[in-house]
């Protein structure tokens, strides 16, 4: 089947295509140079064109996401349709954490092709990977949880690199994930005995390995297995005043490791996630201040990370993340309703709802560190435009974003109308005149998180070869002004009038009207010495017998979970 | 005044939704517009003359209006929902939601309600004169904010956890409560004329209870204070001798009063 999308003004950073106007050409799912004159037509005059929109992190599948749906039925009430019988629509609700269906609806409605679940218990994978089958359209992947998982912290304790990368590899494998995520390194298991950890050279109880050396380790066992994503780090100490020097000094440890992936093109060896909560100042609630500056400097000056931001869009939300002391801690602040979960010996969650009022001297300032930080950053190869969904808004809020970043006016009439006035006095957000183009947006939004997720070679660019996920936007560079008509571009962004995934037109002016599309599940593939894997394997088995509630043999995701298995693989033998 | 009469139908099987039934919606409206508003029979959408007959004198406000069902409808649910004026006599029963996020204006129920009456009710009354199920002004499910406003009174008994977080107004039921009336209540005033199973004013952290009947099992979160006589709740003078206790403190700084008549309670006061 072949397609063209005639006459759209093309954004595609990773070719460098800055606003051309040119046609696009599909052929059975994949971009290529030309097609035939038999190709249908899709006529895209005036209108902006851009890869599809890879997501870097969210939380949409999984245990915390559905213990976020069980406990707020008031959340779902905010946003609900019903059945499409034409479009084989199904019905859906949730504003910040809607259900499978209507996930993948609401992120293709924006123009987003691929969304990596950013928190996978491992125990837990086959539920995960379950509401992951259930999401339509998106292409994903999950990331298992590594940061306080009693065998990586035993290995790492004793130094024992090659052990910990063969079971990384080996977990890998059975619970299909795709990239090492590492939250809160020693906290949580330090919060199954009520306590955290401080800093990065802390250790956790009963073990006798710090943050510091986990970030190391497993920096260096990403590398040896030549994954294609980095580690993926939630820094320790989230949402505390003066917590930018843990964050500055937790990516300053894997610097030097040498970046070796099997695939794509990444060339950084770790990737800072929801910085927007590690960069904070003070000492208290009441001298919180924004440090977005200076982390903003080190990544500036350093070329070994990239960052997402999580920035805060101002809504009632539901926060929720594997950081279970954090979400206690939150919990004790706000006082709303607050569930714990307790992954073995593998990992925690918590979440609790969480209200990000404007008025609110605090979010306004957290308001402020997430532009702060996107506006600071100098090069939009370095970031990825993410709210943690839903930690620090849904995902929906991203075009909200999008117009705050490309219109200086709108953020001056949010600072001077809306936001509490924390925001001006406690950043410096009221001094940045800087406004984003269409060019860096498609940057922060496409090429740099499949870059960064080793997927550059088929996602997030338009290039001959790549899948064909193509968003088309209904807005004409030529003449609109996204300074001043910035509701336009909010507008613009939420509901594409085209989007192709896999070459299927999959939305129709905002709508999906092809909804019964299955994504692609990447995970990844990699094979280590087989002695030592054995070995490794052996003691994990005999942990099994002695601590899971589970047979070792009925751990594994068998093949059957994953409808369009799409492994990319590492290191191989 | 207009007045506008429903005269129920045949009863459905499956329960009819009716948000639109309210003087909100009705008003600017002829009789014949009337007959075409949409109700909701299962997942179908109806017109309202489908399952009632409509008469009467139209009205150009809300709140010259007054709207007469003249029968049961104990199979239809969310009457007068967000409705912000006029009137709404029902001569039968109710189902599920009667008066949901009510604003203004009344809503009279000569027969019964079920559950969820008055919930999140923000100003207006409801007046229900016989007996009403689980949840009357109560939050929507999950909420922390409840009713914040108005008036309901139930003339018979009530089931479980009324006035659940309820934030401000007024609850008054002549007859009994089930479990926990006032659960997480943070503020307003709930007066229970009969008895209380148990658990009255669970994790309640503002707000005043009265119960004049009996209290079953009462909560250990609750300080006593002693007896007092002739009490003063919300500027209304309400006679007897009670017990005043407050708390409920097994929540943080929670500041709740509860009074319970004297007479039949001896035991839950200390020796």
């Amino acid at each position: 089947m072949e397609r063209i999308i005639k006459n759209g003004v093309v954004y595609c950073p990773l070719n460098g295509i800055n606003g051309e106007k040119m046609d696009i050409s599909i052929k059975d799912g994949k971009i290529v140079e030309s097609v035939s004159d038999d190709a249908e037509v899709f006529d895209a005059s005036g209108q902006i064109v851009m890869p599809g929109a890879v997501e870097v992190h969210a939380h949409i599948a999984g245990a915390k996401v559905n213990v976020g749906r069980m406990m707020r039925p008031e959340d779902s009430k905010k946003d609900a349709e019903g059945t499409v019988e034409a479009t084989h629509r199904r019905a859906g609700s949730g504003f910040s954490v809607p259900s499978t269906h209507m996930t993948g609806y609401r992120y293709a409605q924006m123009g987003y092709t691929t969304a990596m679940e950013a928190a996978m218990p491992p125990l837990l994978a086959r539920h995960t990977h379950e509401e992951l089958q259930a999401i339509p359209i998106l292409d994903h992947a999950a990331f298992p949880l590594f940061g306080n998982n009693w065998f990586v912290m035993d290995y790492l304790g004793e130094g024992d690199i090659d052990s910990c990368a063969a079971y990384i590899s080996w977990l890998l494998r059975a619970t299909k994930g795709y990239a090492i995520k590492i939250v809160n390194p020693c906290g949580t298991e330090a919060w199954g005995w009520g306590g955290n950890v401080h800093g990065i050279h802390d250790t956790a109880p009963h073990f006798k390995v710090t943050p510091a050396e986990m970030i190391k380790g497993m920096a260096e066992v990403n590398e040896k297995l030549r994954l294609p994503h980095s580690i993926h780090l939630h820094c320790n100490d989230l949402g505390h005043p003066g917590n930018y020097e843990t964050t500055i000094e937790s990516f300053e440890v894997p610097k030097g490791i040498k970046v070796n992936p099997a695939t794509g093109s990444r060339d950084t060896v770790v990737h800072g996630t929801h910085v927007q909560y590690h960069s904070y100042a003070g000492t208290s609630w009441r001298d919180f201040e924004s440090a977005a500056d200076i982390v903003a400097d080190y990544v500036n000056k350093n070329d070994h990370i990239t960052i997402d931001i999580g920035q805060v869009t101002l809504d009632e939300t539901t926060t929720m993340t594997a950081d279970g002391p954090m979400e206690y801690d939150l919990h004790s602040l706000n006082g709303l309703k607050w569930a714990n979960c307790d992954v073995e010996m593998e990992t925690g969650s918590g979440v609790v709802p969480f209200i990000y009022s404007a008025k609110a001297p605090v979010p306004a300032v957290q308001w402020a560190i997430g532009m702060e930080l996107s506006l600071l950053v100098k090069d939009p190869a370095k970031i990825c435009l993410t709210t943690d969904s839903p930690n620090a808004g849904p995902f929906t809020r991203y075009p909200r974003i999008f117009a705050w970043l490309m219109s200086n006016q709108y953020r001056e009439d949010m600072l001077e109308n809306k936001l509490h006035k924390w925001a001006q006095k406690r950043s410096s957000i009221a001094t940045i005149d800087r406004e984003f183009s269409f060019y860096e947006i498609a940057q922060a939004t496409r090429g740099t998180p499949a870059k960064v997720l080793g997927l550059s070679d088929f996602k997030g660019h338009l290039g001959a070869g790549a899948d064909a996920d193509v968003a088309v936007y209904n807005m004409n560079p030529d003449t609109i002004d996204p300074s001043s008509d910035y509701m336009a571009i909010e507008q613009g962004f939420q509901k594409a009038s085209m989007v192709f995934k896999d070459g299927e037109l999959t939305v129709k002016d905002g709508e999906v009207v092809n909804a019964g599309l299955k994504g692609k599940t990447f995970w990844a593939d990699t094979q280590v010495e087989q002695n030592s894997y054995n070995a490794v394997l052996k003691e994990v088995e005999r942990q099994f017998v002695k601590y899971y509630s589970i047979g070792f043999k009925n751990y594994p995701v068998e093949d059957e979970y994953i409808a369009k298995s799409a492994p990319i693989k590492g290191v191989m033998l | 005044m207009s007045e506008i009469i429903l005269t129920p139908k045949e009863q459905p099987q499956v329960p009819l939704e009716a948000p639109n039934i309210k003087p909100d919606v009705f008003a600017g409206k002829t009789i014949d517009e009337i007959k075409e508003v949409e109700i909701n029979y299962g997942n179908d959408t109806v017109k309202l003359s489908d399952f009632f007959d409509v008469e009467g004198t139209p009205g150009e406000t809300a709140g010259e209006i007054k709207i007469i069902i003249d029968g049961d409808v104990s199979n239809t649910k969310r009457i007068g929902q967000q409705m912000t004026a006029g009137e709404i006599l029902v001569k039968g029963n109710v189902s599920m939601y009667v008066g949901l996020e009510m604003e203004g204006g009344k809503i009279t129920v000569q027969g019964d309600a079920t559950v969820w009456a008055g919930q999140n009710m923000r100003g207006g009354e409801l007046e229900i004169m016989g007996d009403a199920g689980d949840y009357v002004g109560s939050s929507y499910r999950g909420d922390w904010r409840g009713m914040n406003g108005g008036l309901i009174t139930i003339h018979g008994d009530v089931g479980y956890e009324i006035a659940e977080y309820m934030g401000g107004g007024k609850i008054v039921v002549k007859g009994n409560a089930d479990h926990m009336p006032g659960v997480h209540m943070s503020n307003g005033v709930l007066i229970i004329e009969g008895n209380v199973t148990s658990r009255t004013g669970g994790e309640m952290s503002g707000g005043t209870i009265v119960v004049k009947g009996v209290i079953g099992q009462f909560l250990a979160g609750f300080k006593y204070w002693g007896v007092e006589k002739n009490i003063q709740v919300d500027g209304e003078d309400i006679p007897g001798v009670f017990y005043k206790f407050t708390g409920d403190n097994a929540i943080k700084g929670a500041n709740g009063t509860v009074y319970v008549a004297v007479a039949g309670n001896k035991h839950v006061a200390p020796e």
